[in-house]
Protein backbone atom coordinates (compact mmCIF):
# COMPACT_ATOMS: atom_id res chain seq x y z
CA UNK A 1 0.00 0.00 0.00
CA UNK A 2 2.67 2.67 0.80
CA UNK A 3 4.72 1.27 -2.21
CA UNK A 4 1.63 2.55 -4.37
CA UNK A 5 1.64 5.71 -2.60
CA UNK A 6 5.22 6.39 -3.51
CA UNK A 7 4.71 5.99 -7.16
CA UNK A 8 2.01 8.68 -6.47
CA UNK A 9 3.64 11.12 -4.67
CA UNK A 10 7.37 11.03 -6.03
CA UNK A 11 5.83 10.65 -9.97
CA UNK A 12 4.29 13.78 -9.58
CA UNK A 13 7.61 15.42 -9.13
CA UNK A 14 9.40 16.37 -12.29
CA UNK A 15 8.63 15.81 -15.92
CA UNK A 16 9.63 12.26 -17.46
CA UNK A 17 10.75 10.93 -13.40
CA UNK A 18 7.89 8.88 -12.59
CA UNK A 19 9.72 6.42 -10.09
CA UNK A 20 8.31 2.96 -9.69
CA UNK A 21 7.76 1.63 -6.22
CA UNK A 22 10.42 -1.14 -5.97
CA UNK A 23 8.54 -3.54 -6.26
CA UNK A 24 6.35 -2.94 -9.93
CA UNK A 25 8.02 -4.55 -13.00
CA UNK A 26 9.35 -2.21 -15.27
CA UNK A 27 8.12 -4.86 -18.21
CA UNK A 28 4.74 -5.38 -16.15
CA UNK A 29 4.45 -1.22 -16.62
CA UNK A 30 0.60 -2.57 -17.24
CA UNK A 31 -0.52 -5.33 -16.43
CA UNK A 32 -3.66 -7.03 -17.85
CA UNK A 33 -4.26 -10.62 -16.68
CA UNK A 34 -7.28 -12.74 -17.50
CA UNK A 35 -9.78 -9.96 -18.20
CA UNK A 36 -13.25 -10.64 -18.94
CA UNK A 37 -15.65 -7.95 -19.76
CA UNK A 38 -19.78 -8.69 -20.13
CA UNK A 39 -21.98 -6.15 -20.31
CA UNK A 40 -25.83 -6.83 -18.88
CA UNK A 41 -28.47 -5.46 -19.31
CA UNK A 42 -32.33 -6.29 -18.01
CA UNK A 43 -33.54 -6.29 -21.46
CA UNK A 44 -31.01 -8.22 -23.76
CA UNK A 45 -29.16 -11.31 -23.78
CA UNK A 46 -25.46 -10.34 -21.68
CA UNK A 47 -22.67 -9.30 -24.57
CA UNK A 48 -19.11 -10.85 -24.28
CA UNK A 49 -17.14 -8.14 -24.95
CA UNK A 50 -13.90 -8.89 -24.19
CA UNK A 51 -12.59 -12.57 -23.63
CA UNK A 52 -9.58 -13.63 -21.45
CA UNK A 53 -7.45 -10.90 -22.65
CA UNK A 54 -3.79 -11.07 -21.26
CA UNK A 55 -0.83 -8.30 -21.90
CA UNK A 56 2.02 -7.07 -20.41
CA UNK A 57 3.43 -3.83 -21.84
CA UNK A 58 6.66 -2.83 -21.08
CA UNK A 59 7.15 0.85 -19.48
CA UNK A 60 7.72 3.62 -22.28
CA UNK A 61 6.45 1.17 -24.62
CA UNK A 62 4.31 2.20 -27.90
CA UNK A 63 1.81 -0.56 -28.06
CA UNK A 64 -1.53 -0.69 -30.50
CA UNK A 65 -4.64 -2.47 -30.43
CA UNK A 66 -6.31 -3.02 -33.61
CA UNK A 67 -9.14 -5.41 -34.81
CA UNK A 68 -12.64 -5.36 -36.09
CA UNK A 69 -15.27 -3.10 -35.26
CA UNK A 70 -17.26 -3.70 -31.96
CA UNK A 71 -14.28 -6.20 -31.07
CA UNK A 72 -14.28 -4.28 -27.64
CA UNK A 73 -11.03 -2.34 -28.31
CA UNK A 74 -12.59 0.82 -26.85
CA UNK A 75 -14.04 -1.25 -23.79
CA UNK A 76 -10.02 -2.76 -23.13
CA UNK A 77 -9.18 0.96 -23.21
CA UNK A 78 -12.21 2.29 -20.77
CA UNK A 79 -11.18 -0.49 -18.66
CA UNK A 80 -7.86 0.96 -18.35
CA UNK A 81 -8.60 4.31 -18.06
CA UNK A 82 -11.21 3.05 -14.64
CA UNK A 83 -14.06 4.31 -16.17
CA UNK A 84 -15.85 0.95 -17.17
CA UNK A 85 -15.78 -1.60 -14.71
CA UNK A 86 -13.85 -4.88 -15.34
CA UNK A 87 -16.33 -8.38 -14.89
CA UNK A 88 -13.17 -10.30 -13.89
CA UNK A 89 -9.32 -10.54 -14.31
CA UNK A 90 -6.29 -8.41 -12.76
CA UNK A 91 -5.96 -5.21 -14.54
CA UNK A 92 -2.39 -2.61 -13.15
CA UNK A 93 -1.19 0.51 -13.89
CA UNK A 94 2.15 1.46 -12.65
CA UNK A 95 1.72 -1.44 -9.88
CA UNK A 96 -1.92 -0.02 -8.57
CA UNK A 97 -4.78 -1.80 -8.84
CA UNK A 98 -7.62 0.07 -11.13
CA UNK A 99 -10.44 0.36 -9.66
CA UNK A 100 -11.35 4.17 -11.27
CA UNK A 101 -9.61 6.67 -12.91
CA UNK A 102 -6.17 7.05 -11.99
CA UNK A 103 -4.08 10.20 -11.76
CA UNK A 104 -0.78 8.14 -13.14
CA UNK A 105 -3.02 8.17 -16.52
CA UNK A 106 -4.01 10.42 -19.78
CA UNK A 107 -6.37 10.05 -22.17
CA UNK A 108 -6.50 11.16 -25.59
CA UNK A 109 -10.33 10.57 -27.30
CA UNK A 110 -11.72 10.05 -30.53
CA UNK A 111 -12.75 14.08 -30.72
CA UNK A 112 -10.82 16.67 -29.20
CA UNK A 113 -13.37 17.13 -26.56
CA UNK A 114 -12.20 20.77 -25.46
CA UNK A 115 -14.38 22.72 -23.72
CA UNK A 116 -15.15 25.57 -25.78
CA UNK A 117 -15.56 27.87 -22.84
CA UNK A 118 -12.03 27.67 -21.84
CA UNK A 119 -8.86 28.94 -23.89
CA UNK A 120 -6.80 26.19 -25.29
CA UNK A 121 -4.00 26.15 -22.10
CA UNK A 122 -6.88 26.26 -19.65
CA UNK A 123 -7.97 23.21 -21.40
CA UNK A 124 -4.92 21.35 -21.40
CA UNK A 125 -4.83 22.41 -17.87
CA UNK A 126 -8.07 20.32 -17.18
CA UNK A 127 -6.14 17.62 -15.07
CA UNK A 128 -3.93 19.83 -13.14
CA UNK A 129 -6.95 21.91 -11.64
CA UNK A 130 -9.32 18.42 -11.82
CA UNK A 131 -6.49 16.91 -9.51
CA UNK A 132 -5.30 20.04 -7.59
CA UNK A 133 -1.92 20.42 -8.88
CA UNK A 134 0.43 23.33 -8.13
CA UNK A 135 -0.87 25.50 -10.98
CA UNK A 136 2.40 27.60 -11.11
CA UNK A 137 4.31 24.67 -11.91
CA UNK A 138 2.35 22.63 -14.39
CA UNK A 139 1.58 25.90 -16.34
CA UNK A 140 5.08 26.16 -17.89
CA UNK A 141 4.66 22.27 -18.83
CA UNK A 142 1.66 23.25 -20.67
CA UNK A 143 3.16 25.72 -22.28
CA UNK A 144 6.42 23.69 -23.47
CA UNK A 145 3.77 20.98 -24.65
CA UNK A 146 1.75 23.35 -27.18
CA UNK A 147 5.57 24.38 -27.94
CA UNK A 148 6.07 21.27 -28.83
CA UNK A 149 3.23 20.43 -31.24
CA UNK A 150 3.36 23.93 -32.72
CA UNK A 151 0.92 25.14 -30.76
CA UNK A 152 2.82 28.41 -29.35
CA UNK A 153 0.86 31.13 -30.30
CA UNK A 154 -2.58 29.35 -29.88
CA UNK A 155 -2.60 29.09 -25.85
CA UNK A 156 -4.72 32.33 -25.38
CA UNK A 157 -7.20 31.28 -28.10
CA UNK A 158 -10.45 29.42 -27.90
CA UNK A 159 -10.80 25.81 -29.25
CA UNK A 160 -13.08 27.25 -32.04
CA UNK A 161 -10.18 29.15 -33.64
CA UNK A 162 -8.72 25.83 -34.46
CA UNK A 163 -8.25 23.33 -36.86
CA UNK A 164 -9.43 19.79 -35.97
CA UNK A 165 -5.57 18.59 -36.34
CA UNK A 166 -4.55 21.29 -33.79
CA UNK A 167 -7.68 20.65 -31.49
CA UNK A 168 -6.40 17.04 -31.33
CA UNK A 169 -3.07 18.48 -30.82
CA UNK A 170 -3.98 20.80 -28.11
CA UNK A 171 -5.85 17.29 -26.59
CA UNK A 172 -2.25 15.76 -26.43
CA UNK A 173 -1.15 18.14 -24.67
CA UNK A 174 -3.87 17.60 -22.30
CA UNK A 175 -3.18 14.18 -21.78
CA UNK A 176 0.43 14.52 -20.90
CA UNK A 177 0.00 17.80 -18.99
CA UNK A 178 -0.13 16.04 -15.60
CA UNK A 179 2.99 13.73 -16.59
CA UNK A 180 0.94 10.60 -16.80
CA UNK A 181 3.10 7.25 -15.87
CA UNK A 182 0.50 5.95 -18.89
CA UNK A 183 -1.00 7.39 -22.02
CA UNK A 184 -4.11 6.02 -23.58
CA UNK A 185 -5.01 7.26 -27.02
CA UNK A 186 -8.72 5.65 -28.16
CA UNK A 187 -8.38 6.77 -32.28
CA UNK A 188 -7.37 9.82 -32.06
CA UNK A 189 -6.87 10.49 -35.23
CA UNK A 190 -9.55 8.76 -36.78
CA UNK A 191 -11.89 11.81 -37.57
CA UNK A 192 -8.73 13.82 -39.48
CA UNK A 193 -7.91 13.74 -42.67
CA UNK A 194 -5.42 11.61 -44.71
CA UNK A 195 -2.82 14.23 -45.02
CA UNK A 196 -3.01 15.38 -41.24
CA UNK A 197 -3.58 11.71 -40.10
CA UNK A 198 -0.18 11.25 -41.67
CA UNK A 199 1.61 14.35 -40.21
CA UNK A 200 0.44 13.70 -36.76
CA UNK A 201 1.25 10.69 -36.43
CA UNK A 202 4.81 11.74 -36.89
CA UNK A 203 4.05 14.62 -34.68
CA UNK A 204 2.97 11.37 -32.11
CA UNK A 205 6.53 9.83 -32.78
CA UNK A 206 8.14 12.96 -32.06
CA UNK A 207 6.54 13.60 -28.98
CA UNK A 208 6.80 10.08 -27.50
CA UNK A 209 10.24 10.17 -28.02
CA UNK A 210 10.65 13.49 -25.95
CA UNK A 211 8.34 12.81 -22.83
CA UNK A 212 8.99 8.64 -22.73
CA UNK A 213 5.05 7.67 -21.97
CA UNK A 214 3.75 4.04 -22.11
CA UNK A 215 1.21 4.38 -24.85
CA UNK A 216 -1.70 2.45 -25.67
CA UNK A 217 -3.22 3.23 -28.91
CA UNK A 218 -6.71 2.00 -30.30
CA UNK A 219 -7.14 2.27 -34.00
CA UNK A 220 -8.90 1.31 -37.17
CA UNK A 221 -5.75 1.45 -39.57
CA UNK A 222 -3.33 -1.36 -39.43
CA UNK A 223 -0.99 0.91 -41.46
CA UNK A 224 -0.74 3.58 -38.65
CA UNK A 225 -0.43 0.41 -36.16
CA UNK A 226 2.52 -0.31 -37.65
CA UNK A 227 3.92 2.97 -38.34
CA UNK A 228 3.71 3.85 -34.34
CA UNK A 229 4.07 1.13 -32.34
CA UNK A 230 6.70 -1.52 -30.59
CA UNK A 231 4.07 -4.35 -30.96
CA UNK A 232 0.33 -4.45 -32.67
CA UNK A 233 -2.08 -6.48 -30.28
CA UNK A 234 -4.52 -7.70 -32.88
CA UNK A 235 -7.68 -8.37 -30.77
CA UNK A 236 -10.33 -11.22 -32.76
CA UNK A 237 -14.20 -10.24 -33.14
CA UNK A 238 -16.22 -9.86 -30.22
CA UNK A 239 -16.23 -11.64 -28.07
CA UNK A 240 -12.64 -10.03 -28.13
CA UNK A 241 -9.61 -12.39 -27.46
CA UNK A 242 -6.13 -11.64 -28.17
CA UNK A 243 -5.45 -13.41 -31.79
CA UNK A 244 -1.94 -12.46 -31.73
CA UNK A 245 0.98 -9.98 -31.05
CA UNK A 246 3.19 -8.81 -33.75
CA UNK A 247 6.43 -7.19 -32.95
CA UNK A 248 7.21 -4.29 -35.05
CA UNK A 249 11.18 -4.39 -35.41
CA UNK A 250 11.68 -1.42 -37.63
CA UNK A 251 14.17 0.68 -36.56
CA UNK A 252 13.38 4.07 -34.58
CA UNK A 253 13.26 7.20 -35.18
CA UNK A 254 10.99 6.14 -37.71
CA UNK A 255 9.76 8.40 -40.89
CA UNK A 256 6.54 7.84 -43.16
CA UNK A 257 8.77 6.82 -45.28
CA UNK A 258 9.49 3.85 -43.51
CA UNK A 259 6.20 2.10 -44.40
CA UNK A 260 7.02 1.86 -47.96
CA UNK A 261 9.85 -0.67 -47.00
CA UNK A 262 9.19 -4.71 -47.37
CA UNK A 263 9.64 -4.90 -43.35
CA UNK A 264 7.08 -2.70 -42.51
CA UNK A 265 4.37 -4.30 -45.81
CA UNK A 266 5.15 -7.80 -44.11
CA UNK A 267 3.57 -6.54 -41.09
CA UNK A 268 0.91 -4.66 -42.62
CA UNK A 269 -0.05 -8.42 -44.52
CA UNK A 270 0.40 -10.12 -41.45
CA UNK A 271 -2.04 -8.31 -39.18
CA UNK A 272 -4.25 -7.67 -42.45
CA UNK A 273 -4.39 -11.58 -42.26
CA UNK A 274 -6.15 -11.86 -39.51
CA UNK A 275 -9.17 -10.00 -41.04
CA UNK A 276 -9.36 -11.23 -44.13
CA UNK A 277 -12.09 -13.69 -42.92
CA UNK A 278 -14.30 -11.36 -41.67
CA UNK A 279 -14.11 -7.87 -43.10
CA UNK A 280 -15.24 -4.67 -40.75
CA UNK A 281 -11.52 -2.71 -40.50
CA UNK A 282 -10.60 0.39 -43.24
CA UNK A 283 -7.72 0.93 -44.91
CA UNK B 1 -22.98 38.98 -62.75
CA UNK B 2 -19.81 37.69 -60.70
CA UNK B 3 -19.82 38.26 -56.99
CA UNK B 4 -16.66 37.75 -54.98
CA UNK B 5 -17.20 34.59 -52.44
CA UNK B 6 -16.71 36.69 -49.10
CA UNK B 7 -19.55 39.32 -50.12
CA UNK B 8 -21.65 36.07 -48.84
CA UNK B 9 -20.97 36.52 -44.99
CA UNK B 10 -22.79 39.55 -43.32
CA UNK B 11 -19.80 41.64 -42.79
CA UNK B 12 -20.14 44.13 -39.87
CA UNK B 13 -17.44 46.01 -38.43
CA UNK B 14 -17.41 47.38 -35.37
CA UNK B 15 -14.66 49.04 -34.37
CA UNK B 16 -14.23 52.21 -31.86
CA UNK B 17 -12.66 53.93 -35.79
CA UNK B 18 -15.43 51.70 -38.16
CA UNK B 19 -19.08 52.64 -37.55
CA UNK B 20 -21.10 49.40 -38.10
CA UNK B 21 -20.91 49.33 -41.90
CA UNK B 22 -23.77 46.66 -43.25
CA UNK B 23 -24.31 45.12 -46.54
CA UNK B 24 -27.45 45.96 -47.43
CA UNK B 25 -27.72 43.31 -49.91
CA UNK B 26 -27.00 40.60 -47.81
CA UNK B 27 -29.60 41.77 -45.26
CA UNK B 28 -32.48 43.87 -47.10
CA UNK B 29 -34.65 43.50 -43.90
CA UNK B 30 -32.74 46.15 -42.50
CA UNK B 31 -34.06 48.13 -44.69
CA UNK B 32 -37.34 46.28 -45.55
CA UNK B 33 -38.60 46.08 -41.81
CA UNK B 34 -38.28 49.96 -41.60
CA UNK B 35 -39.49 50.29 -44.57
CA UNK B 36 -42.73 48.47 -43.80
CA UNK B 37 -43.79 50.28 -40.95
CA UNK B 38 -43.78 52.81 -42.75
CA UNK B 39 -46.04 51.38 -45.38
CA UNK B 40 -48.65 50.34 -42.71
CA UNK B 41 -48.59 53.55 -40.33
CA UNK B 42 -49.43 55.71 -43.81
CA UNK B 43 -51.80 53.08 -44.86
CA UNK B 44 -53.36 52.99 -41.48
CA UNK B 45 -53.47 56.97 -41.30
CA UNK B 46 -55.47 56.94 -44.08
CA UNK B 47 -57.39 53.84 -44.03
CA UNK B 48 -58.93 54.88 -40.67
CA UNK B 49 -60.84 58.34 -42.64
CA UNK B 50 -61.00 56.75 -45.91
CA UNK B 51 -63.28 53.56 -44.39
CA UNK B 52 -64.90 55.74 -42.08
CA UNK B 53 -64.33 54.30 -38.66
CA UNK B 54 -64.45 56.61 -35.97
CA UNK B 55 -61.17 57.49 -34.75
CA UNK B 56 -61.87 57.35 -31.10
CA UNK B 57 -62.29 54.00 -31.47
CA UNK B 58 -59.43 52.99 -33.31
CA UNK B 59 -56.96 55.94 -33.44
CA UNK B 60 -54.41 56.96 -36.38
CA UNK B 61 -50.67 56.63 -35.60
CA UNK B 62 -50.60 60.61 -35.47
CA UNK B 63 -53.07 60.61 -32.73
CA UNK B 64 -51.35 57.74 -30.94
CA UNK B 65 -47.95 59.88 -31.11
CA UNK B 66 -49.86 63.07 -29.46
CA UNK B 67 -51.29 60.87 -26.84
CA UNK B 68 -48.07 59.85 -26.34
CA UNK B 69 -46.64 62.60 -26.16
CA UNK B 70 -48.65 63.55 -23.66
CA UNK B 71 -47.95 60.75 -20.89
CA UNK B 72 -44.82 61.55 -21.42
CA UNK B 73 -44.54 64.90 -20.33
CA UNK B 74 -46.91 64.36 -17.17
CA UNK B 75 -45.14 63.18 -14.14
CA UNK B 76 -48.25 60.84 -12.94
CA UNK B 77 -47.41 58.83 -16.02
CA UNK B 78 -43.99 57.94 -14.76
CA UNK B 79 -44.66 57.21 -11.40
CA UNK B 80 -46.85 54.06 -13.02
CA UNK B 81 -43.97 53.36 -15.21
CA UNK B 82 -41.86 53.10 -12.40
CA UNK B 83 -44.44 51.06 -10.10
CA UNK B 84 -44.53 48.65 -13.06
CA UNK B 85 -40.83 48.39 -13.74
CA UNK B 86 -40.43 47.63 -10.14
CA UNK B 87 -42.96 45.31 -9.51
CA UNK B 88 -41.86 43.36 -12.98
CA UNK B 89 -37.64 43.61 -11.99
CA UNK B 90 -38.65 42.40 -8.30
CA UNK B 91 -40.73 39.45 -9.60
CA UNK B 92 -38.15 38.72 -12.51
CA UNK B 93 -35.71 37.99 -10.06
CA UNK B 94 -37.35 36.44 -7.57
CA UNK B 95 -39.03 33.80 -9.89
CA UNK B 96 -35.86 33.17 -11.42
CA UNK B 97 -33.94 32.81 -8.66
CA UNK B 98 -35.70 30.09 -7.05
CA UNK B 99 -36.06 28.50 -10.54
CA UNK B 100 -32.15 28.69 -10.37
CA UNK B 101 -32.04 26.77 -6.94
CA UNK B 102 -34.86 24.42 -7.52
CA UNK B 103 -34.31 23.49 -10.97
CA UNK B 104 -30.14 22.44 -9.80
CA UNK B 105 -31.31 20.51 -7.12
CA UNK B 106 -33.86 18.83 -9.30
CA UNK B 107 -31.17 18.11 -11.92
CA UNK B 108 -28.47 17.06 -9.58
CA UNK B 109 -30.60 14.77 -6.84
CA UNK B 110 -32.57 11.96 -8.50
CA UNK B 111 -34.86 11.78 -5.72
CA UNK B 112 -35.97 15.19 -5.64
CA UNK B 113 -36.67 15.03 -9.15
CA UNK B 114 -38.88 11.97 -8.93
CA UNK B 115 -40.81 13.21 -5.96
CA UNK B 116 -41.61 16.82 -7.50
CA UNK B 117 -41.80 16.29 -11.40
CA UNK B 118 -45.27 15.24 -11.26
CA UNK B 119 -46.55 17.88 -9.35
CA UNK B 120 -44.31 20.73 -11.19
CA UNK B 121 -45.55 19.39 -14.61
CA UNK B 122 -48.99 19.14 -13.28
CA UNK B 123 -48.47 22.79 -12.24
CA UNK B 124 -47.66 24.23 -15.38
CA UNK B 125 -50.72 23.52 -17.03
CA UNK B 126 -52.46 25.40 -14.80
CA UNK B 127 -52.75 29.00 -16.30
CA UNK B 128 -50.71 31.05 -14.17
CA UNK B 129 -52.78 34.72 -15.16
CA UNK B 130 -55.65 32.82 -13.64
CA UNK B 131 -54.39 33.45 -10.02
CA UNK B 132 -53.73 36.65 -10.12
CA UNK B 133 -57.29 37.42 -8.31
CA UNK B 134 -56.59 34.93 -5.16
CA UNK B 135 -52.40 37.51 -5.26
CA UNK B 136 -54.84 39.80 -4.56
CA UNK B 137 -56.80 38.63 -2.07
CA UNK B 138 -53.51 37.36 -0.29
CA UNK B 139 -51.54 40.14 -0.77
CA UNK B 140 -53.15 43.44 -1.17
CA UNK B 141 -54.14 46.07 -3.64
CA UNK B 142 -50.47 46.58 -3.56
CA UNK B 143 -46.93 45.90 -5.27
CA UNK B 144 -46.46 42.34 -3.46
CA UNK B 145 -49.56 40.77 -5.25
CA UNK B 146 -47.96 41.80 -8.77
CA UNK B 147 -44.14 41.17 -7.59
CA UNK B 148 -45.91 37.78 -6.67
CA UNK B 149 -47.64 37.23 -10.26
CA UNK B 150 -44.28 37.92 -12.11
CA UNK B 151 -42.42 35.83 -10.38
CA UNK B 152 -44.91 33.02 -10.45
CA UNK B 153 -45.73 33.47 -14.05
CA UNK B 154 -41.64 33.50 -14.99
CA UNK B 155 -40.35 30.82 -13.11
CA UNK B 156 -41.74 28.04 -14.89
CA UNK B 157 -39.79 28.70 -17.93
CA UNK B 158 -36.84 29.60 -16.07
CA UNK B 159 -37.18 26.29 -14.14
CA UNK B 160 -37.49 23.88 -17.67
CA UNK B 161 -34.52 26.18 -18.70
CA UNK B 162 -32.13 25.16 -15.88
CA UNK B 163 -33.49 21.55 -15.68
CA UNK B 164 -33.16 20.78 -19.48
CA UNK B 165 -29.50 23.53 -19.54
CA UNK B 166 -27.84 21.29 -16.63
CA UNK B 167 -28.61 17.75 -18.82
CA UNK B 168 -27.70 19.10 -22.18
CA UNK B 169 -23.73 18.82 -20.56
CA UNK B 170 -21.90 17.06 -24.04
CA UNK B 171 -21.16 13.27 -22.21
CA UNK B 172 -18.51 13.06 -23.99
CA UNK B 173 -16.79 15.93 -21.83
CA UNK B 174 -18.54 14.70 -18.85
CA UNK B 175 -16.23 11.42 -19.60
CA UNK B 176 -13.11 13.04 -20.11
CA UNK B 177 -13.23 14.78 -16.80
CA UNK B 178 -14.29 11.68 -15.36
CA UNK B 179 -10.82 10.54 -17.09
CA UNK B 180 -9.15 12.44 -15.07
CA UNK B 181 -10.30 12.11 -11.99
CA UNK B 182 -13.41 15.04 -11.79
CA UNK B 183 -15.23 14.90 -8.55
CA UNK B 184 -18.88 15.63 -9.19
CA UNK B 185 -18.99 19.24 -7.68
CA UNK B 186 -16.19 19.48 -10.26
CA UNK B 187 -17.74 18.12 -13.14
CA UNK B 188 -21.03 20.16 -12.10
CA UNK B 189 -19.03 23.61 -12.68
CA UNK B 190 -16.41 22.73 -15.07
CA UNK B 191 -19.03 21.42 -17.21
CA UNK B 192 -22.90 21.51 -16.48
CA UNK B 193 -22.63 24.55 -15.73
CA UNK B 194 -21.63 26.34 -18.61
CA UNK B 195 -23.52 24.05 -20.64
CA UNK B 196 -26.56 25.00 -19.24
CA UNK B 197 -25.89 29.00 -19.54
CA UNK B 198 -27.76 28.49 -23.04
CA UNK B 199 -30.62 27.50 -21.46
CA UNK B 200 -30.14 29.66 -18.59
CA UNK B 201 -30.63 32.92 -21.23
CA UNK B 202 -33.13 31.36 -23.31
CA UNK B 203 -35.22 31.40 -20.09
CA UNK B 204 -34.27 34.72 -18.81
CA UNK B 205 -35.48 36.59 -22.18
CA UNK B 206 -38.83 34.54 -21.64
CA UNK B 207 -38.83 34.99 -18.24
CA UNK B 208 -38.61 39.09 -17.94
CA UNK B 209 -41.10 39.59 -21.22
CA UNK B 210 -43.82 36.45 -18.93
CA UNK B 211 -42.52 39.19 -15.81
CA UNK B 212 -43.70 42.21 -17.25
CA UNK B 213 -46.94 40.23 -18.19
CA UNK B 214 -47.81 39.46 -14.78
CA UNK B 215 -47.26 42.82 -13.34
CA UNK B 216 -49.83 44.24 -15.63
CA UNK B 217 -52.37 41.32 -14.90
CA UNK B 218 -52.18 41.73 -11.53
CA UNK B 219 -52.45 45.60 -12.15
CA UNK B 220 -55.99 44.88 -14.14
CA UNK B 221 -57.24 42.64 -11.03
CA UNK B 222 -56.92 45.31 -8.68
CA UNK B 223 -54.53 48.29 -8.08
CA UNK B 224 -53.90 51.97 -7.61
CA UNK B 225 -50.86 52.28 -9.63
CA UNK B 226 -48.81 51.16 -12.65
CA UNK B 227 -49.02 50.76 -15.94
CA UNK B 228 -51.84 48.01 -15.87
CA UNK B 229 -53.81 50.07 -13.95
CA UNK B 230 -53.38 53.67 -16.17
CA UNK B 231 -54.60 51.20 -18.89
CA UNK B 232 -58.05 50.36 -17.34
CA UNK B 233 -57.96 53.69 -16.70
CA UNK B 234 -57.58 55.09 -20.12
CA UNK B 235 -59.91 52.50 -21.13
CA UNK B 236 -62.75 53.80 -18.79
CA UNK B 237 -62.51 57.04 -20.37
CA UNK B 238 -62.28 56.33 -23.86
CA UNK B 239 -59.36 57.24 -24.14
CA UNK B 240 -58.29 54.73 -27.17
CA UNK B 241 -55.24 56.61 -28.08
CA UNK B 242 -54.20 57.03 -24.57
CA UNK B 243 -54.57 53.12 -24.32
CA UNK B 244 -52.33 52.87 -27.53
CA UNK B 245 -49.71 55.25 -25.89
CA UNK B 246 -49.06 52.71 -22.58
CA UNK B 247 -49.44 49.78 -24.61
CA UNK B 248 -46.09 50.98 -26.94
CA UNK B 249 -44.68 51.85 -23.81
CA UNK B 250 -45.38 48.02 -22.86
CA UNK B 251 -43.90 46.66 -25.84
CA UNK B 252 -40.86 49.33 -25.51
CA UNK B 253 -40.23 48.35 -22.13
CA UNK B 254 -40.40 44.57 -23.16
CA UNK B 255 -37.77 44.94 -26.17
CA UNK B 256 -35.57 46.64 -24.16
CA UNK B 257 -35.00 44.13 -21.84
CA UNK B 258 -35.13 41.59 -24.45
CA UNK B 259 -32.19 43.45 -25.85
CA UNK B 260 -30.29 43.55 -22.35
CA UNK B 261 -30.80 39.70 -21.94
CA UNK B 262 -29.60 38.97 -25.10
CA UNK B 263 -26.66 41.59 -24.93
CA UNK B 264 -25.23 39.87 -21.54
CA UNK B 265 -25.85 36.59 -23.36
CA UNK B 266 -23.93 37.18 -26.32
CA UNK B 267 -21.34 38.46 -24.42
CA UNK B 268 -21.14 35.43 -21.48
CA UNK B 269 -21.66 32.71 -23.88
CA UNK B 270 -19.44 33.90 -26.89
CA UNK B 271 -18.41 30.46 -27.77
CA UNK B 272 -22.23 29.08 -28.02
CA UNK B 273 -22.67 27.81 -31.74
CA UNK B 274 -25.96 26.57 -31.19
CA UNK B 275 -28.81 28.41 -29.36
CA UNK B 276 -31.80 25.88 -28.34
CA UNK B 277 -34.87 28.02 -27.02
CA UNK B 278 -37.29 25.63 -24.79
CA UNK B 279 -40.44 27.52 -25.16
CA UNK B 280 -42.73 28.60 -22.12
Amino acid sequence: MSAVRAVRTVGRRRRGTVVPAPDVDEDRWIEVDGLHKVYRSRRSEPTHALSDIELFVRRGEFVSVVGPSGCGKTTLLKILAGIVPRSEGTVRVAGREVTGPLPEVGMVFQAATLLPWRTIVQNVMVPVEVQKLDTRVYRERAERLLGLVGLDGFAGKYPHELSGGMQQRAGICRALVHDPAVLLMDEPFGALDALTREHMNVELLRIWRESGQTVVFVTHSIPEAVLLSDRVVVLSPRPGRVAEIVDIDLPRPRALSVMTSHRAGAHVERIRAHFDAHAGTDS
Amino acid sequence: MKRPERSRRVRVHLTPMNLPRVDLKERPELLLVPAAFVVVMLGWEFAIPALGVDDYVLPRPSQIVDALRTQLSDPLFWGHFRVTVLESLYGFLLGVGAALVLGTVIAQVRLVERAFMPYIVAFQTVPKVALAPLFVVWFGFGMTSKVVMAAVISFFPMLVNVIEGLRSADADRVQMLTVFGASRFQVFRMVRLPSALPFVFAGLDIGIVFSILGAVVGEFIGAKEGLGYLLLQTNYNFDIAGMFAVLVVLSVLGLIAHFIIRLVHKRLVFWSEENRVLGA
